[in-house]
């Protein structure tokens, strides 16, 4: 069973839309067709401009998307509000000191989802928060406190908790740890492994460290301009990358004991939003790019065991 | 709310203005019961009595009426209606900007021009046009002094409110389930409040100033009924001849809208949260020193430091970000720095030029020695002289470094003249050169190009040309790739490498990156709570760690090709540098620590190339066993 299937996901801007004309419009998400697997951690990484937090903010329910089907555990979310979206998908953020609002204590801002999406009771609220706050590793007397007495790894896991209140068995983790430092990273990656083995969760992890992804991701994809470019196991995505612009961003990562040389490419400029190319918009900056790369756009295709790639010329071995 | 007092009072003249405003409420609160002549009873056998007489302490106006008891009413009058205008305004304002702000788009864009069409009059003739629409009477002043002032709240408030409405805490509360209205007045309004108050406690005086103006105009309170407005207003005929009756009114109001000014810019202050850290006044031009002794400058390094100790002292608190490093670097090497957030490492890199921000920042101790030359207490203009000439700077965000309102040529240009004397003409050649050294494709069109038409990676490479453009002796990067993607980070690092051995360039690369030190650094220094817990060669620390701070920390870090894992974590968090533990810092979060760890200073202990601070360092037969 899936928990998550989206079908040919688009979102246009527009841009320059003055009162009068209709301004020009910029596709942030291009057909993007995808299924992430119940209890499955699905990573995410692009850089940016790669459209992830776009991508992220549809799937909540945030954004309304301009073409396309979301479907969350097998129901079609049309015309979801973000309340109807909350109880089956919940979204922690990269900031987590600035997602939590100054002006709450952790009380209140832990019982606005059991109140708002599930209309619980005084009691019943304070144990479900007991409950939770135990599962995430923080003290209760926290609960009287605000949030600018935090450190930024105890206001992530006030985050998560928030997330987890919300009973939603899908979570969306926006760079959780790209805020923190290292110590503290490895803390909260940690807890979230252990938070959706017992709640069964299932995960979009989103981040621009190929290192961290790969360490907590079942299966991962990268995103370039807007599209999926490549998505395949972990464990092989990095190691044997079929599309080069994978390859790219995995010898691009420093990596202790590797001299020290840019990778090779060819351009490093991102093609123009407005003016997108009618090719591969990777084929720029590709090395083995050939004709066929710059009239048309490859479609995914399946080169391994669940790896695809969108490419002309992927890498072989 | 104690606090807020407290701070409230620091400041002098607030003090002053609310005492004097209280002392104005209580008579006027008081007034009804006060035993003094009916304001309005006319005795004209009385007319122009002069202050301090029988009866009359401050004399009588034209009609022989009693100054005082008409002061006291007229004072009444014009602070309530100057509140309730205020009070109107602010509501009706603060509605408006938050709805507009929030909701955004075409609600937003359409409310907003209505606004400022209102705004397009001058307020006066607005107010005038409006009494004389509704008929003059105090209410319809009232309304028109309102009315006058929305557009200001709107406008404030709209402003805080878009840039809280695309806050990640008004998502998450969607998320929860919350409706907009709900998200309005539990997530919104508690933010703006503080604006609010400040907005009306600044302009409530100019409202009881405009009220009093329409009634000076006659459009206000009508005769016989008194506010100050009037009362100046009928006085006006007698100037010259019984100045007492334009005076009296004249300093009441005077006094009002002082008081108010200044208890409102106190209260401004006081909630203003950036008091509170001591950094609303500007920052000097050069930390200041404030050393006990002068510890002698070796002079054989090009760049060294000795014991550098800098302090942020923010009211009782002291914090020392920086306790006690000594490092070094010479021509042609890379020196890493390498910690958490809070170690240090920023504020001993930004404390050799003295740019630590002073207030609250105070270097307090140690050397920084360049050629031989001390820098700590050196004047401001030495300093001047070097930084960005000798020792120049690269830092984390290139968008914020760069000047956004003129090209990077000339960026780089005034970057050159700011130094010596150089030509426009070769200034513009040297600029477009310097961008072509750092691998700028088409060097010539993108001199031209202003810092928002770049990338990322564009910036970074201009702020590196410019700190290139004085061809420096030591280049401190702080953080220069945290802000980019890997594939930039990528160019940058090694287009940082290519300049350092073409150049010769001393670098003193600050990251919290293991895999960028390693590539790119000969030696690296590891900080932990302001000191420097371990230091020697990159390949030698990276492969046997004898600090185990530095060895959890590594192990912390994933590596690309290692698959799904558990990840080793360091349990705890850094002490803070306001309350740092007697001996070893990390004491409390090492498995290692024993009790002598806890009692007194532990030194950097040299061993050959390496140095470490720490009593019971790892070697590596402990390492299998450990982790």
């Amino acid at each position: 069973m899936n928990a998550l299937e989206v079908k040919d996901l688009t979102k246009t801007f527009e841009v320059g839309k003055t009162l009068f004309s209709r301004g020009l419009g910029v596709k942030a998400v291009r057909r993007m067709s995808f299924e992430v697997r119940d209890g499955e951690t699905l990573g995410i990484v692009g850089e940016s401009g790669c459209g992830k937090s776009t991508l992220a903010r549809m799937l909540v329910g945030l954004l309304p998307s301009t073409e396309g089907e979301i479907k969350i555990e097998g129901k079609v979310q049309d015309k979801a509000s973000p309340r109807e979206f909350g109880q089956m998908i919940q979204y922690v953020f990269q900031d987590p000191i600035s997602s939590l609002n100054p002006r709450k204590t952790i009380r209140q801002i832990m019982e606005t989802p059991l109140k708002r999406l599930h209309g619980m009771g005084k009691a019943e609220r304070d144990k479900r928060i007991s409950e939770i706050f135990a599962s995430v590793n923080l003290r209760e007397e926290f609960l009287s406190r605000y949030p600018h007495e935090f450190s930024g790894g105890q206001a992530q896991r006030i985050g998560i908790a928030r997330a987890l209140a919300a009973a939603a068995r899908i979570l969306i983790l926006d760079e959780p740890v790209s805020a923190l430092d290292v110590s503290v990273q490895a803390q909260v990656l940690n807890l979230l492994a252990d938070l959706k083995l017992k709640f069964g969760l299932t995960y979009l992890f989103i981040s621009h460290d190929l290192a961290v992804v790969e360490a907590v991701s079942d299966r991962v994809m990268v995103l370039y301009f807007g599209t999926i470019v490549e998505v395949g196991p972990a464990d092989a995505i990095f190691k044997q990358a079929k599309h080069p612009y994978t390859k790219l961003l995995a010898n691009s990562a420093p990596v202790v004991g590797r001299p020290l040389e840019a990778p090779k490419q060819k351009g490093d400029e991102l093609p123009d939003p407005l003016n997108p190319p009618s090719g591969c918009p990777f084929a720029k900056r590709c090395i083995y790019a050939t004709e066929i790369c710059e009239t048309i756009d490859p479609a995914l295709m399946e080169m391994g065991e669940g790896h695809f790639a969108a490419c002309h010329n992927p890498i072989r071995g | 709310m104690i606090q807020f007092l407290n701070l409230l009072f620091r400041n002098r003249l607030a003090g002053l203005g609310a005492g004097m405003l209280v002392l104005i409420l209580l008579i006027a609160l008081i007034t009804p019961v006060l035993p003094l002549p009916d304001p309005n009873i006319t005795a004209t056998a009385d007319r122009f009595m002069s202050p301090f007489s029988e009866g009359h302490l401050l004399g009588t106006d034209h009609l022989g009426r009693d100054l005082l008891s008409r002061l006291l009413s007229g004072t009444r009058l014009s602070l309530a209606v100057g509140v309730a205008a205020a009070l109107i305004a602010t509501v009706i304002g603060s509605s408006i900007g938050i709805v507009a702000g929030f909701l955004g788009g075409r609600t937003d864009n359409i409310i907003m021009r209505l606004v400022d069409m209102l705004m397009a009059f001058p307020y006066i003739l607005l107010a005038l046009a409006i009494v004389a629409a509704l008929g003059p009477g105090l209410n319809n002043a009232l309304i028109a002094v309102a009315a006058v002032n929305v557009p200001f709240f709107a406008r404030n408030i709209r402003g805080v409110t878009v840039g809280l409405a695309n806050k990640e805490f008004v998502d998450a509360a969607r998320l929860n389930g919350m409706s907009n209205g709900q998200i309005i007045f539990s997530e919104i309004l508690p933010n703006v409040l503080p604006v609010i108050v400040i907005a009306m406690s600044t302009t409530i005086g100019w409202m009881i100033l405009e009220t009093a103006g329409l009634s000076f105009l006659g459009l206000g309170s009508q005769p016989p009924q008194a506010d100050l407005g009037s009362m100046l207003g009928e006085a006006r005929a007698a100037l010259i001849t019984f100045p007492h009756t334009s005076v009296v009114p004249g300093i009441m109001i005077f006094l009002i809208v002082m008081s108010i000014n200044l208890l409102g810019d106190g209260v401004r202050d006081a909630i203003d949260p950036r008091l509170k850290s001591g950094a609303l006044s500007r920052p000097l031009p050069a930390t200041i020193v404030e050393r006990k002794e002068v510890p002698p400058t070796p002079d054989k390094d090009l760049l060294s430091l000795q014991e550098l100790r800098t302090e942020f002292h923010v009211g009782e608190r002291v914090y020392k970000a920086v306790g006690g490093v000594s490092l070094k670097v010479n021509k042609g090497e890379c020196l890493g720095i390498i910690g958490e957030s809070g170690s240090g490492k920023s504020v001993t890199a930004l404390s050799v030029m003295g740019l630590v921000a002073s207030p609250p920042g105070k270097i307090v101790g140690g050397t920084v020695s360049f050629q031989g030359k001390d820098l700590v207490g050196a004047s401001y203009n030495e300093l001047r002289s070097l930084r960005g000439d000798r020792v120049a700077y690269i830092f984390q965000d290139p968008l914020s470094t760069l000047h956004p309102l003129y090209t990077v040529g000339d960026q780089l240009i005034e970057a050159m003249q700011a130094h010596r004397s150089v030509p426009q003409k070769d200034a513009q050649a040297r600029a477009v050169e310097l961008l072509e050294a750092v691998r700028i494709p088409n060097a010539a069109q993108r001199v031209k190009n202003y810092p928002h038409e770049m990338s990322g990676g564009m910036r970074q490479r201009v702020s590196i040309a410019m700190a290139l453009a004085n061809e420096p002796d030591v280049i401190i990067a702080d953080e220069p790739t945290t802000a980019l993607d890997v594939t930039v980070q990528a160019q940058i690092l090694s287009l940082l490498n290519d300049l350092r051995r073409e150049r010769d360039l001393a670098i003193v690369f600050i990251t919290h990156d293991f895999g960028v030190v390693a590539q790119l650094c000969d030696r690296v220094a590891v900080m932990y709570a302001g000191q420097i817990v371990e230091e020697g060669p990159t390949a030698a620390i990276l492969d046997d760690p004898q600090h185990p701070y530095t060895k959890r920390l590594m192990a912390c870090v994933p590596e690309l090709g290692g698959g799904k894992r558990e990840l080793h974590a360091i349990a705890g968090l850094p002490p803070a540098v306001d309350q740092l533990p007697q001996g070893c810092a990390f004491a409390a979060r090492c498995e290692f620590a024993q009790e002598v760890c806890r009692q007194g200073g532990i030194m950097l202990e040299p061993k050959g190339e390496r140095a470490v601070r720490c009593l019971f360092p790892v070697n590596a037969d402990q390492i299998e066993v450990t982790l």
